[in-house]
């Protein structure tokens, strides 16, 4: 715990901090532009010079490790002269095109250059320009712009791992770019932007859209994977022009992946903004009052066994609570979360969490990837892999699809004989699992959602038992879900009663009327016979095969609750106005329940969310995660030998809204279509 | 003047027999292995006597850098770097060491290696030198095959000798930068802390010393620390090769004594300044980095790192660059500046983008399109540059123009009204 | 700066020699420390193809283990890799301070005259491209121009005419001191080393 003489205020930090963090923590800014707290020290910038006793240049104070007895100063006289010529020298290449430049209002540059710049310039020569480059979809540079603070370079090389950009040439020519013309590889590019202190690197769908300050910013959370980013959404008049990640060290630390960032201008397309009914065989356009009569026609007198309720992916939690009740107040019993027929045990919370939690990757010691694809199903999960493996050298094995993922794996094979070899310890891989002291373990959804999917879940919590991955400091087994709304629904219980349909039992036409909220990842092909309800916001597959279509909202037009994969409860806000007639899910079905007699027992959210406490805790406990008793799941079976495989095969299009995205739609041909093209794909 | 008997390097010229033969019939590997079991303290402590500051340009004490590793190899191996990317402009001493006396230098780079229980040494050439490689490595085998250097060798000590050549870059000669040039990077000087005896070569404990300070190193410990010390004046001994060039009649690389004064090692072995000595404008007696002198102080100049530092230059490389009266110095500082702008790194901001200023300024400069005020602001540029970059790379783009400003700013004024008077004549 | 617009060879493979050169260089690194070897292998690959495609640059990258940016940084970063087609000589003539104190602007006018080309442009018979380069590092023999690995020094205007000419009639000038010295000793009588040890 060192001391140190900040500004003549002694202040003790600890140890392994730099004096820049030093200096924060004392309360003294120290500007920056090249030191990013998550990225390696490059100081490179030059902008962060202090001054400290008995050396006899002012030194970087990003690089500099505090050291007992240091004394620092960072606001005299040589200190800012120091960083005004820091300032001028960035500015002589700098363009002077603030009043067009998307990074106006939220500029590093600019915002430094209002304490350190000059009133007027100094330089008269000639400026330097860089002609124009595509980055791809998602990126839009104006390298004329760039400051070479390699930020971006670092980025791509160490959290992104695919190591995109790169700085070439020297002195004045040095360009920062891709060399070869190229999109940017990574699914999280667009932290780039974020991460870019100046206009170099900007947002290509948000091109010359808003200025900051024109923005309403409202909080909320991320529904196109399970992770639960904590994302921030900005609207102007009633349309969220751009989302960009919030601060959460347990989840997502600063990051946010590209879908969710990106694919939102799918929420301006194929929207169901008025409800419809099914007419003569086609649907035709009606009121709210007409779309309830028809459907209180259709329940009255049905029996209960007949009715049956899906719920889809990105859906919030109240809404699937709502639409559960109403399902059991009809007597029904049919009811799944489960689009995708995972083989997941309600039962059991630590069946169906990632225990480890997001933040707990950071001790692991050992990993083992079942089933699962974690860069296209969670880019921020697997940054986080990643960032263990650059930090500890740990290097996960694989069973199942062979995929890049950005950090070197043992791939040991996609058949869940492996696993097999791995319990009964022929396969050197257990040796690995014997020695670590905290293993992990990543169970994808295309390990459960087969046949033999709870036999597969069995073999594994074998694993898991034998190797020690559970103790009471420590569990290390993970299901990694892909959707947003999955662990809700599991924690409500939004899963068929003993004796009741299920997922494959209801799309086989099991069911009379199935009520469809913004389940759209099924096989409608037999839901012919079958009268269907869709509730949803984007006119997909469900929508498609409707008899009836109740127009709701996405997840920026509502407040709702989402718990994420490791059982994190978090609240995302109303942003905008849903679009037309649409509504709010969870009143929708209040709506109608009142409508067929069996009203449901609230009458807002407040009383809606007094209900789902007392189902699960889980819902009395925002933003933490309440750890799962170990206990017995899974079913032993026989597991049949095809090869495990992920759900996800092009990562930009999973869900009724990313499959409309204009952005997403250049992302695939960008970046899925070539290499699928060349079968180099994984 | 040195006498030859007190030369270290015998065939700088390789006017003699350059095998390893001819090298041993010269001295070298002359009880080498008598060095060696005198033990690693009794190297460094002799070298550190011998008063030997480095030979690439800073002066520092050899023996106390070699002091600066850590006293037992821990799980790092520990490594020797020699820096040969000879390339500050006006230098041109190791090319001669590595193509006509190599043996003095593989000798050396064993000892020392040996001093700092380092069982590899990489050198690392700049790479124009292709045929300088060449001659080193030629004789690098010859070692290995006689049993010189490499596993088992006569002298007992595992050694393995490497040639890395570099690519074109300046700013390799910085140790960092040549360590990550090394490492297979771009060469950007690192930042320091932490400094390479702690974390250098593959984040080992490295030492990176200059060709001229390994090569001098086995004389040294065969005659003793004392004959070193008693060449030259105090904290400034022993011999130096000195490589004159630009305006003297023979320019020439010599070995001579430290502290020799720059008018008899001009007049002793170049044949003076062409014109004769009042016909001298000015000397850059150290390479490019060291600030220009005047005729004034080059007049009574003593060529040691002491003896220019009074006249607010520099040692150096000891690489003398002479200029005769009817030079335009301000064109010839001007290249100077493009050489600076060409060769810096790009890494941090003042030197990126402040060679680029500068050299801008100097162009302008050289035809005198400039006002006298752009002068204050051309030396404000170099202050801003000076003292904050990452390396000693911009502090040298700025030197030269300073030294400039100093003595020759009537020259510039003059060039600037000229320039005036001939656009208005024009007008 | 950047040179995609030049044309780029689909591929790019090491000949079986230049393949073992390879992993000798490879050999001088620590295990797990190969990149070291990126520079040798830039140059084996530039002197096997006659510059550098980026195509080779890709190969390298492959053999090392490294993110093919990393090698781009290098091939860019390092003035002698050339990424673009150079003549059968280059022609690389130092222009710097001791060099241009002793004339490098006559060399530099005689092999444009000579070759009839500009500074960085290539002869119409593609035997010689001009470059001006920053020290050599042979100032005390300036004026001084290397060609391919060859130092030619002690130069005057019509040694470099006569050295351009040489060369484009397919004969081999003799390197070194184009004046009779030997090596950086002073031109004429020695004024050291003369005997006396």
């Amino acid at each position: 715990m060192p001391k140190l003489t900040i500004n003549g205020n002694e202040i003790e930090v600890e140890n392994g901090l730099s004096v820049l963090q030093a200096c924060e923590q004392a309360g003294i800014e120290v500007p920056r532009f090249c030191y990013h707290e998550r990225l390696s020290i490059a100081g490179n910038c030059r902008m962060c010079l202090v001054e400290m006793e008995k050396a006899p240049k002012l030194i970087a104070s990003c690089a500099m490790p505090a050291g007992e007895g240091m004394v620092i100063n960072t606001d005299n006289e040589r200190v800012k002269k120091a960083r005004e010529g820091v300032m001028e020298f960035l500015l002589i290449n700098h363009p002077l095109d603030c009043p067009i430049c998307d990074q106006g209002g939220e500029c590093d540059l600019q915002d430094q250059a209002m304490a350190y710049g000059g009133d007027k310039g100094r330089y008269t020569e000639a400026k330097r320009a860089v002609p124009d480059k595509d980055f791809g979809p998602i990126i839009r540079p104006f390298m004329t712009r760039c400051i070479h603070c390699t930020r971006c370079v670092r980025f791509t090389e160490e959290v992104a791992g695919t190591s995109d950009m790169c700085g070439t040439y020297r002195g004045d020519y040095t360009e920062i770019g891709t060399y070869v013309e190229k999109a940017i590889e990574t699914e999280l590019a667009g932290n780039l932007v974020d991460l870019c202190p100046v206009g170099a690197l900007t947002s290509k769908p948000y091109s010359y859209t808003a200025r900051p300050w024109e923005l309403k910013k409202t909080e909320s959370i991320d529904v196109f994977d399970a992770v639960g980013t904590n994302i921030r959404l900005d609207a102007r008049s009633n349309e969220v022009l751009r989302v960009l990640p919030r601060l959460n060290e347990d989840v997502n630390e600063e990051w946010l992946a590209d879908k969710g960032r990106y694919a939102i201008d799918g929420l301006t397309k194929q929207r169901l903004d008025r409800p419809y009914v099914r007419k003569d065989g086609k649907l035709q356009p009606t009121t709210w009052e007409e779309a309830f009569a028809v459907i209180a026609d259709k329940l009255n007198g049905l029996d209960g066994s007949k009715f049956a309720a899906l719920a889809g992916d990105m859906v919030d939690a109240e809404a699937m609570f709502a639409l559960k009740l109403l399902a059991e107040s009809l007597g029904s019993k049919n009811i799944d979360c489960r689009q995708d027929g995972a083989k997941l045990d309600a039962s059991v919370r630590a069946s169906y969490l990632f225990n480890t939690t997001i933040a707990g990757i950071d001790e692991a010691d050992a990993c083992l990837i079942i089933g699962s694809n974690p860069r296209w199903e969670a880019p921020i999960i697997n940054a986080r892999l990643r960032k263990r493996y650059i930090n500890h050298g740990f290097k996960p094995a694989v069973v199942g699809p062979n995929f890049d993922l950005t950090y070197k794996t043992d791939y040991l094979g996609d058949t869940a004989d492996v696993l097999q070899a791995i319990l009964d310890g022929s396969n050197p891989y257990a040796e690995t699992l014997k020695n670590a002291s905290k293993p992990m373990l990543i169970l994808g959804q295309g390990a459960l959602a087969r046949e033999d999917g709870a036999a597969i879940l069995a073999l594994v919590k074998e694993i898991a038992d034998k190797y020690g991955f559970v103790s009471d400091e420590w569990n290390g087994f993970n299901v990694l879900h892909t959707a947003a709304a999955r662990v809700g629904g599991l924690e409500m219980g939004f899963v068929p009663a003993e004796g009741g349909l299920d997922t494959a039992a209801i799309v086989n036409g099991g069911a009379e009327v199935v009520y469809l909220l913004g389940a759209d990842e099924i096989d409608t092909t037999k839901l012919g016979n079958s009268f269907v309800i869709y509730q949803g916001h984007n006119g997909d597959a469900g929508a498609q095969c409707a008899d009836v279509i109740l127009p709701g909202c996405a997840y920026t037009e509502k407040d709702g609750t989402y718990v994420n994969t490791e059982g994190r409860m978090q609240y995302g806000y109303k942003a905008v106005f849903a679009p037309g007639e649409a509504k709010e899910d969870w009143t929708i079905l209040r709506a109608l329940s009142e409508v067929i007699g069996k009203k449901l027992p609230f009458d807002n959210l407040v009383q809606l969310r007094a209900k789902l406490v007392e189902v699960s805790p889980t819902f009395a406990t925002p933003d933490e995660v309440q750890p799962a008793k170990w206990e017995n799941f899974g079913v032993k079976g026989d597991i049949a030998a095809t090869p495990l495989t992920s759900p996800i095969h092009n990562y930009y299009m999973t869900d009724p809204v990313s499959r409309v995205s204009k952005t997403m739609a250049e992302c695939t041909e960008a970046l899925i279509n070539p290499k699928q093209r060349t079968g180099t794909n994984g | 003047m040195l006498s030859d008997k007190d030369r270290i390097f015998t065939n700088i010229y390789g006017l003699k027999d350059k095998s390893l033969k001819g090298a041993q019939s010269r001295g070298c590997w002359d009880g080498t292995k008598g060095i060696l079991e005198k033990g690693k303290d009794w190297i460094i402590d002799e070298m550190k006597a011998s008063g030997l500051r480095g030979r690439g340009g800073a002066g520092f004490s050899t023996g106390i850098k070699w002091s600066f590793m850590p006293k037992e190899v821990g799980d790092r191996p520990h490594y020797l770097v020699i820096n040969a990317d000879e390339g500050e402009p006006g230098t041109c001493k190791d090319r001669e060491i590595m193509r006509n006396d190599p043996h003095t230098l593989i000798e050396g780079a064993l000892i020392a290696s040996f001093a700092m229980q380092a069982h590899a040494c990489y050198i690392y050439i700049r790479g124009e030198f292709v045929r300088e490689a060449e001659a080193l490595q030629a004789a690098i085998d010859e070692c290995y095959e006689n049993k010189l250097i490499g596993k088992n060798n006569v002298h007992g000590w595992d050694f393995d000798f490497y040639v890395h050549r570099g690519a074109g870059a300046y700013v390799c000669g910085e140790e960092t930068a040549l360590i990550e040039s090394l490492e297979g990077k771009k060469g950007q000087p690192r930042l320091k802390p932490p400094f390479p005896a702690g974390s250098g070569l593959y984040g080992c404990p490295t030492t990176v010393n200059n060709v001229e300070s390994i090569a001098v190193a086995p004389e040294i410990l065969r005659r003793g620390a004392s004959w070193f010390a008693g060449i030259g004046r105090p904290n400034n001994s022993g011999t130096k090769l000195y490589g004159i060039s630009g305006h003297v009649e023979r320019p020439c690389v010599v070995e001579d004594a430290m502290g020799i004064t720059l008018r008899e090692l001009l007049e002793k072995h170049c044949g003076g300044v062409i014109g004769g000595w009042d016909n001298l404008m000015a000397v850059i007696p150290g390479g490019s980095s060291v600030p220009v002198m005047n005729k004034e102080q080059c007049d009574n100049a003593i060529m040691d790192f002491d003896g220019l530092r009074e006249h607010g230059s520099g040692l150096g490389t000891a690489a003398v660059i002479v200029m005769k009266k009817d030079t335009d110095v301000i064109k010839a500082i001007t290249r100077l500046s493009d050489f600076y702008h060409h060769e810096s790194c790009g890494q941090c901001t003042p030197c990126r983008e402040g060679t680029g200023w500068m050299q801008r300024m100097m162009h302008r400069m050289v035809i005198g399109n400039a006002t006298v005020e752009e002068i204050d602001l051309l030396e404000a540029v170099t202050r801003q540059v000076e003292g904050n970059t990452i390396c000693a790379l911009g502090d040298a783009a700025a030197w030269p123009i300073q030294g400039l400003i100093k003595h020759f700013r009537p020259e510039m004024e003059a060039r600037i009204a000229a320039y005036q008077a001939a656009k208005n004549a024009a007008a | 700066m950047s040179n995609m617009n030049i044309q780029q060879p689909d591929s790019f493979e090491f000949t079986p020699e230049n393949l073992e050169l390879a992993k000798q260089h490879i050999a001088k690194y620590p295990e797990g420390k190969q990149q070291s070897a990126c520079m040798p292998l830039l140059d084996l690959a530039q002197r096997q193809y006659g510059w550098l495609p980026t195509a080779a640059m890709d190969v390298v990258a492959d053999m090392l283990g490294m993110a093919p940016v990393r090698v781009y940084e290098v091939a860019t970063f390092y003035t002698m890799f050339n990424k673009e087609p150079v003549g059968k000589h280059h022609v690389q003539v130092c222009t710097n301070i001791s060099c241009w104190l002793r004339g490098s602007d006559d060399i530099v006018k005689a092999i444009q005259e000579t070759a009839e080309i500009q500074t960085g442009e290539t002869s119409v018979d593609g035997l010689i491209t001009l470059a001006e380069v920053e020290c050599l590092g042979a100032c005390s023999n300036a004026p001084m121009m290397q060609i391919n690995d060859d130092y030619y020094e002690d130069l005057t205007g019509e040694d470099a005419a006569r050295i351009i000419n040489d060369l484009r009639s397919g004969k081999t000038p003799k390197p070194g001191p184009q004046n009779g010295r030997n090596g950086a000793a002073p031109l004429g009588e020695p004024t050291s080393l003369t005997g006396d040890a």
